[in-house]
């Protein structure tokens, strides 16, 4: 009689990429004062659009030049990553709890809670997200928290979505039914046996929430609705350097750079996770 | 001493208002193997999951009692009726595939159950599961605890289940099809497996099937369903002998021989067919619900 087997994988290249970006830039935010080369906030007319440090004309200290005002782009770029990450953990994790909570009631239970938390799901998905949020903003007023909150309000039913459907096809698995002749209640079949089977997917979801956190964030700030005091943000960064995208181009492409792999690494890591975390796929 | 489950008269309403269980009685005494046989369709499967609580919402029971040892389960209450449930009866169920949890491994997914139902600590779950995994002949139980569904075969994954279901010793274990998603060679092993625990551990089984053969090899009593209606009952060996309904008769003449598996291999009549049409209309027109 053949017996089990039994498989492991390693970490995969990646999550190895995606997740060293991530903790890379995750650290140079966290520990910005100490990193910085610069005050991001210091201008200086004398050192006004300085090139990055293989240009000629460039000036130590000032490793990817510096803005029309003489501001350093490092240093601007490394504090704006503060703003990007607490936006992308905070409204993530809220987007996340609200929408997998409900989607998982919705999915498992069925009926009349399925009806209510659909409905309401469809009634949100006909805003356009971006003018949503601008909306939100406009009415919360600008500021660190009504951003965080925009988001969650708006994107919860990205989550709702996906587990409301993968709860649903678990819950008509006979080892849901097995559980019920053993004797077990609704809400701890729900926690116990199907929650197991969707958190891979709340994983991977969640990583990449946090990538379009991210990228809502910048659009915010572009258009000057997100943070309003004149801490540097990737979006308001954005917004400066496409004013003067002919006479220094890297203000404008430097942030992007970085905007755009940390969104894919967000995304890339949540697959990676996923895949890990599925005892299938792993 | 009374049975170990007893059904008297259920009929069941499916949503559109048609009737998918006609009366249904039957008996299992304790220890005694009981095949349940009938085509796709007949409602097998739905007298399985109304004595176990878990049928669909959609489908109503119009009338008619269930004895578990003697306790009728409609006098109880929603949690001793549960209780009631796990602790004296387990499901084998048909498909091996979906009845584990993907996402969890072997061991904790049987000694939950041990742990929930009889109270036992952890520790003496794991070795009673230990102890159920060897008899269903794995060499390495200790292995296939920490395994993930997905890791063990059709075959395996049955003989896990098997195990789980004789583990908190139920007095009852409802077996639907439990054979028929595995391939023949793995089938006569897991029908073995059964059989000899249901032997060793005293278990009454309610066998459902759709297949004679594996009627005469497992079971003592025999029910024969058409259309949700027990148009037989008998004693296997009697019913193999002297069959005393049509269909029984069509059925029996149905099932092909091992030793000339072409020869008498016929469908059933169609003129049996039509009689039980009749009949089953007749009952119908008959019949009156209790509260209609
Ligand atoms: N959830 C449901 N809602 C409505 N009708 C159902 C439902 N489940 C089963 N039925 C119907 O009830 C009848 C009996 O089904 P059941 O599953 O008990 O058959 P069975 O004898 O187990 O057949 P099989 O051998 O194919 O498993 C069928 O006609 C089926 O169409
Ligand atoms: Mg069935």
């Amino acid at each position: 009689m053949d017996e089990a087997r039994t498989s492991r994988r390693g970490l995969s290249p990646r999550l190895w990429l995606a997740g060293g970006w991530l903790i890379l830039a995750l650290a140079a935010a966290t520990f910005a004062p100490l990193i910085a080369p610069q005050d991001p906030l210091a201008q200086d007319l004398m050192l006004e659009r300085l090139p990055p440090f293989w240009l000629d004309g460039a000036e130590s200290g000032y490793w990817l030049g510096t803005d029309s005002l003489g501001r350093d782009l490092l240093s601007r770029l490394i504090f704006g990553g503060r703003i990007a990450f607490i936006v992308a953990f905070a409204a993530a994790t809220s987007a996340c709890l609200i929408g997998s909570a409900l989607g998982l009631i919705a999915g498992y239970f069925g009926g009349w809670a399925d009806r209510f938390i659909s409905r309401i799901v469809d009634i949100w998905m006909a805003f356009p997200p971006v003018l949503f949020a601008i909306l939100l903003v406009a009415v919360l007023g600008t500021g660190l928290s009504s951003v965080i909150i925009a988001i969650a309000v708006i994107d919860w039913t990205r989550f709702c979505r996906v587990i409301r459907a993968e709860a649903m096809s678990q819950a008509r698995m006979d080892y849901v039914e097995s559980a019920r002749i053993a004797g077990y209640g609704r809400i701890g079949i729900m926690l116990r046996e199907v929650l197991p089977n969707v958190l891979p997917s709340v994983v991977a979801l969640l990583s990449l929430e946090m990538g379009i956190a991210v990228i809502v964030e910048a659009i915010l700030s572009f258009v000057n609705l997100s943070i309003s005091t004149d801490d540097p943000t990737w979006g308001s960064i954005i917004a400066e350097g496409r004013l003067s995208i002919h006479q220094a181009w890297w203000v404008l492409v430097f942030p992007l750079i970085t905007l755009i792999l940390t969104v894919l690494s967000f995304s890339q890591f949540g697959e990676g996770l996923k895949a890990r975390f599925d005892p299938v796929l792993r | 001493m009374s049975a170990c489950l007893e059904i008297r008269s259920l009929s069941a309403l499916l949503p559109n208002g048609q009737r998918v269980l006609r009366s249904v009685s039957l008996a299992v005494q304790p220890g005694e193997v009981r095949a349940l046989v009938g085509e796709s369709g007949a409602g097998k499967t739905m007298i399985g999951k109304a004595l176990l609580g878990v049928l669909p919402k959609s489908v109503r029971i119009i009338e008619g009692e269930m004895l578990i040892e003697g306790e009728e389960l409609s006098r109880l209450d929603a949690k001793a009726r549960r209780t009631l449930i796990g602790a004296r009866t387990a499901l084998i169920p048909q498909d091996p595939l979906t009845a584990l949890n993907r996402s969890r491994r072997i061991g904790p997914q049987m000694t939950d159950r041990l742990v929930r139902i009889l109270g036992w600590s952890g520790e003496r779950a794991d070795k009673r599961i230990r102890q159920l995994l060897d008899e269903v002949q794995f060499r390495d139980p200790q292995r296939v605890l920490k395994c993930y569904p997905h890791e063990l075969s059709g075959g395996m994954r049955q003989r896990v289940l098997i195990a789980a279901a004789f583990a908190a010793e139920p007095r009852l274990i409802v077996a639907d099809e439990p054979t028929t998603a595995l391939d023949v060679t793995v089938q006569k092993q897991i029908l073995r497996l059964i059989a000899e625990l249901q032997r060793d551990h005293g278990t009454a089984i309610l066998f459902v099937t759709h297949d004679l053969g594996v009627v005469a090899k497992i079971s003592q009593k025999v029910s024969v369903l058409y259309a949700g209606k027990v148009v037989e009952e008998a004693d296997t060996a009697a019913l193999f002998a002297a069959p005393q309904h049509p269909y029984t008769r069509a059925l029996i003449a149905a099932t092909p021989r091992y030793t000339d598996p072409y020869a008498s291999l016929k469908p059933v009549d169609e003129t049996v067919l039509a009689g039980l049409t009749a009949e089953i209309a007749a009952a119908d027109k008959a019949w009156r619900p209790a509260h209609g």
